[in-house]
């Protein structure tokens, strides 16, 4: 691209950029992204059931305490590499579940390291709704 | 921008942009830090730093050969037994700049087996001198985790001054 075009272009460069930066860091309270679940679910969330789906391993090496700590309000370590990891808790780290994005990318990643598949949307609303429930 | 008011601060405030943005995207370093070779030192690719040190360190792009990025990025979703997918602009993003500083020094040119940092012939050479039985202690518990006893791997900084290896 030329100087001249450049500056042709900049305009529209930046408004592109700018609207997708908006799109990327839209962000959720973690209250809707619930809701969002739910509704997919069609079924209220249950935080009990929760906390169960989070503490069990699903018949494999892991659960998501392993990583995550069985109270979530905590710390985690993950179980390969040892990296420190920040509470999943919301009432402790705001900046969780607030990225819509961020959030599927770690359910579809996480969920097929602990139970060889992706989570329901029910599934992803009882954990949500558990760590919701969780105090500091 | 129709800021034409104060032309010569122009400088400064781009200046301090640059800097804030800098500062703000968490640059890291990744140098080559070894004791004969000059130290070459890359600020780190946002995405890379946001993608490939959630689960691990951000590893120094110049401790392996393109081929094993490649390689190590085409095969993601299966990533040393842990699903590391990522979306098809992000992974051709980390790619191409994993691609341009991947390590060129000779003794890097070797694809290693399992386009492991680990497995290359310079880092088993390096630390020879490790016992088995130290690798495996908790605070260790994998080569991998340079961290452990490089405390200042995140910044690149691998000398051997530094080292500290936890009980
Ligand atoms: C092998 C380790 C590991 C296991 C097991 C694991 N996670 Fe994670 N999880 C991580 C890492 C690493 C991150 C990303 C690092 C970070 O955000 O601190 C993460 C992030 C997340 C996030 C992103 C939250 C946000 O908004 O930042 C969610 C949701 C999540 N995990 C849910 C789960 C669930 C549910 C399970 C069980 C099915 C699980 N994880 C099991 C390692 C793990
Ligand atoms: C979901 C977790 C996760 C993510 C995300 C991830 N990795 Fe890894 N990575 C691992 C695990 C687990 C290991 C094995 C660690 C061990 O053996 O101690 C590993 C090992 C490695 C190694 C080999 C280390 C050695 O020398 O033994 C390299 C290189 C590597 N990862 C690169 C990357 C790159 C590049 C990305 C980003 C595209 C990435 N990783 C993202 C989990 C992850
Ligand atoms: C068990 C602790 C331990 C771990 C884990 C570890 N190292 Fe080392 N490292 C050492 C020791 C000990 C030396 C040798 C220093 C010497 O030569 O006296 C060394 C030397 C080095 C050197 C040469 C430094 C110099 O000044 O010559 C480099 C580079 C290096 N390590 C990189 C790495 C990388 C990259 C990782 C992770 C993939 C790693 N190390 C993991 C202990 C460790």
């Amino acid at each position: 691209m030329t100087r001249k075009s450049l500056f042709k272009h900049l305009p529209t460069t930046l408004f592109v950029a700018s609207t997708s930066l908006a799109a990327v860091v839209h962000a959720a309270a973690p209250t809707e992204l619930l809701a969002g679940y739910s509704g997919q679910a069609q079924a209220p969330s249950s935080a009990t059931r929760g906390q169960q789906f989070f503490t069990g391993t699903h018949g494999g090496d892991w659960s998501c305490s392993s990583c995550h700590g069985a109270v979530p309000t905590g710390g985690g370590k993950h179980a390969s590499t040892g990296k420190p990891i920040t509470a999943l808790a919301p009432a402790v780290n705001p900046e969780r579940f607030t990225d819509p994005a961020k959030v599927e990318k770690w359910f579809r990643r996480n969920c097929k390291d602990v139970l060889t598949r992706e989570c329901t949307a029910a599934e992803k609303a009882d954990v949500l709704a558990w760590l919701l429930s969780l105090k500091p | 921008m129709p800021n034409i008011s104060h032309p010569s601060s122009r400088p400064v405030v781009a200046l301090l942009h640059l800097l804030g943005l800098l500062a703000g995207l968490g640059m890291g370093i990744a140098a080559w830090a070894d004791g004969e070779q000059q130290t070459r030192q890359v600020p780190l690719l946002p995405a890379y730093q946001q993608e490939c040190a959630a689960c691990h360190m951000a590893y120094p792009p110049a401790y392996l050969p393109a081929e094993s990025w490649r390689r190590l990025m085409h095969t993601l979703p299966t990533h040393f037994g842990s699903d590391a997918s990522l979306d098809t602009a992000t992974a051709a993003a980390v790619s191409d700049w994993l691609g341009s500083h991947a390590g060129t020094y000779k003794r890097v040119r070797e694809a290693p087996p399992e386009n492991r940092i680990t497995r290359t012939r310079w880092f088993i050479k390096k630390h020879d001198e490790v016992p088995a039985a130290t690798w495996a202690r908790p605070a260790i518990k994998s080569a991998a985790n340079c961290s452990a006893c490089h405390p200042q791997a995140e910044k690149g900084d691998f000398n051997e001054h530094r080292i500290r290896i936890p009980r």
